[in-house]
């Protein structure tokens, strides 16, 4: 039996280790196993429910592809722009990973025929179909997501304004997923390439939702571990040290015979101050690639620069290589030199007894609460103006100019910009207060440190 | 000794007590600029996705009248905040005089479907001192000082 080496996170921890965080877990303060509510029970164990959303996103995300590739080229009257980026983006930053981590996933569209495909039916499981080869060692870490989102901050303002790209992005991952799914086992492109996974992956580790084993000496004597059999994320529910892998599709508590499976609601941030918790390198740099990224988003999208705005957009101009080299710059030097030199001078400070590299990936920790309510900063500042937008599309999605609902729909623009700042404030100290808990060994430089960039972020937003 | 105890206990960052410092820090009101209202005028070109100037500098209380040309397709401009709007024709300048009445920072944005970017042209019009920017200062201050009184234990 080699199941439990397959999984990375397990290989690390020694065996003491393991046992001792699922201990832990269960005697840990403050968790709400929503399985016992019995209302909600049958909700999460039968497929159904969750079918249901599903069918419903996945008809959104085909009609989306539609409208942006068929409907009208202006953006703000587009049906796939709205609802992607203003609509389902806001809702994700705003709701799902804030409040449910990674449970995005359990309802996301985008693998949903590849799986099907690999499982060889829908609600039932039938012949598998597909390669079903491992996905490379050296890939098995988050370096690919972190290019993936510098890919899309660098075609940004293009991809977000320009319905027959959004459709193009939308059909390629659908491509992708289901192409990868074909090749690899489970769900590859999931853990390893899509951004939207890395980003709410990492997120997920603040959120107060987690799923966990209940007692951990159940599953060691249950030989078959059929709920490692059927996650389709090939993930061992006893090797979760935090919540930033598994994507909450509840298929390891519809297999467990013996009920040994919880999810928890959870104090907010509860993954980052475990005394056992640790990060990797990989996952310390895509935390900061997600700072660099709301930086430029909230330069690009919300202030008042227009010559940024065009350069942004103009891709392959020359203009835009000056600004695809500031972001590059921004997200690969500036900000991992930075944090490396406070982390590396708080070190010296503390007289720590750690590598560098650990470190660095342990108080990266820190930046995850900051950069979620930067995020969310910035996503009030931008979405709140275009709410009204939404009705519009809701009214005539392909931007024909056949408006359902009457050009009522089309007018409707509430006056929120000064709730929105106030907001916008009070999320960016939140930020910063949250961080100042989770830095570890008294270095305050590091605090220093998302202090500048809480400042930043505060004049981009309401300066 | 007791009495030292206390004393810390009641600097201790506390959430609670910070929270309730944030809110007063939020909305204690802020001392009303003393300048003297004044007649000012703004010619503002609009092109694709950027108005030039981009930010205006007033104080509360002027009488301000913004020129709008638009130097490619029709434009337009409406202030958050503010219920105005304005829109100019190619090659055409129109005209909008308003009384700026609130204080702070404000944004303002194209009003007519102008490009892809257009969602976002934005530019920037300051009336006094923009003092949620300054409130926002102090709070992380505040928060920075929460941590550091953490992290020295
Ligand atoms: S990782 Fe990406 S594709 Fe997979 S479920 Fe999550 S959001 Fe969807
Ligand atoms: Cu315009």
């Amino acid at each position: 039996m080699s199941l439990p080496q397959e999984i990375p996170w397990l290989e690390k921890a020694s065996s003491a280790e393991r046992g001792a965080a699922t201990r832990q877990d269960r005697a840990a303060p403050g968790r709400v196993n929503l399985l016992r509510i019995s209302w909600l029970r049958p909700l999460l164990v039968s497929r159904w429910p969750q079918f249901l959303v599903r069918a419903v996103t996945l008809a959104g995300f085909v009609f989306a592809i539609t409208a942006g590739l068929l409907g009208s080229q202006v953006g703000s009257h587009n049906f796939a722009i709205i609802f992607v980026w203003i609509a389902w983006w806001t809702a994700l930053k705003l709701v799902f990973i804030p409040f449910g981590g990674r449970s995005w996933c359990s309802v996301c569209p985008i693998p949903l025929p590849g799986e099907w495909l690999q499982q060889g039916g829908i609600l039932e499981k039938g012949r598998r179909f597909g390669l079903n080869l491992r996905w490379p060692k050296r890939l098995r870490n988050s370096w690919l997501q972190s290019n993936g989102f510098l890919l899309i901050g660098l075609f940004s303002a293009l991809t977000l304004t320009d319905p027959r790209v959004t459709g193009w992005v939308l059909l390629a991952l659908f491509a992708l997923a289901i192409g990868l799914s074909l090749i690899f086992e489970r769900r590859a492109f999931c853990s390893y390439i899509c951004p939207i996974g890395g980003f709410t992956g990492i997120y997920a580790r603040t959120a107060p939702v987690e799923l966990r084993v209940l007692d951990n000496a159940i599953c060691a004597a249950h030989i078959e571990k059929t709920c490692f059999q059927s996650c389709p994320w090939g993930l061992y529910p006893v090797a979760f040290r935090d919540s930033s892998a598994c994507g909450l599709c509840m298929e390891c508590l519809r297999a467990c015979p013996k009920d040994n499976i919880a999810v928890n609601l959870r104090p907010f941030g509860s993954d980052l101050t475990q005394p056992g918790s640790r990060t990797r390198l990989d996952a310390a740099f895509l935390t900061l690639v997600m700072l660099g990224s709301a930086i430029t988003f909230a330069a690009v999208f919300t202030g008042p620069w227009g010559s940024l705005k065009s350069a942004a957009f103009a891709i392959g101009s020359l203009a835009w290589l000056g600004y695809a080299v500031g972001f590059l710059a921004l997200n690969l030097l500036a900000l991992p030199g930075l944090f490396t030199l406070t982390v590396w001078v708080g070190h010296k400070l503390s007289g720590a007894k750690l590598p560098l590299r650990q470190m660095i990936a342990e108080q990266s920790q820190a930046l995850l609460p900051l950069g979620l309510m930067a995020w969310i900063a910035f996503t009030v500042s931008f979405a709140l103006p275009k709410l009204s937008y939404i009705l519009g599309v809701v009214s005539d999605p392909f931007g024909w100019g056949r408006s359902l609902l009457g050009a009522a729909a089309t007018r409707w623009s509430p006056d929120v910009s000064g709730f929105s700042s106030i907001l916008q404030v009070i999320l960016l100290f939140t930020g910063l207060l949250w961080a100042g808990r989770v830095i570890r060994q008294r270095s305050w430089p590091v605090l220093v440190f998302c202090l500048g960039y809480s400042l930043t972020m505060l004049w981009l937003l309401v300066g | 000794m007791k009495m030292i105890r206390w004393l810390q206990r009641a600097v201790q960052f506390s959430l609670p007590s910070l929270a309730v410092l944030a809110l007063v820090v939020i909305f204690i009101p802020s001392p009303a600029a003393a300048a003297i209202p004044t007649d000012r005028t703004f010619h503002i070109e609009a092109r694709r996705f950027e108005y030039a100037p981009a930010t205006l500098t007033i104080n509360p209380g002027d009488r301000v009248t913004l020129e709008l040309t638009a130097t490619d397709v029709v434009h337009g401009l409406s202030i958050d905040g503010y219920n105005l709007e304005v829109t100019a024709d190619p090659g055409q300048t129109a005209r909008l005089t308003f009384v700026a009445s609130r204080q702070g920072s404000f944004r303002f944005r194209c009003t007519v479907t102008c490009g892809n970017m257009h969602p976002f042209m934005i530019g920037k019009l300051e009336v006094g001192r923009n003092t949620l920017l300054w409130k926002g200062i102090t709070l992380l201050g505040l928060a920075l000082a929460a941590g550091m009184w953490r992290l020295r234990k």
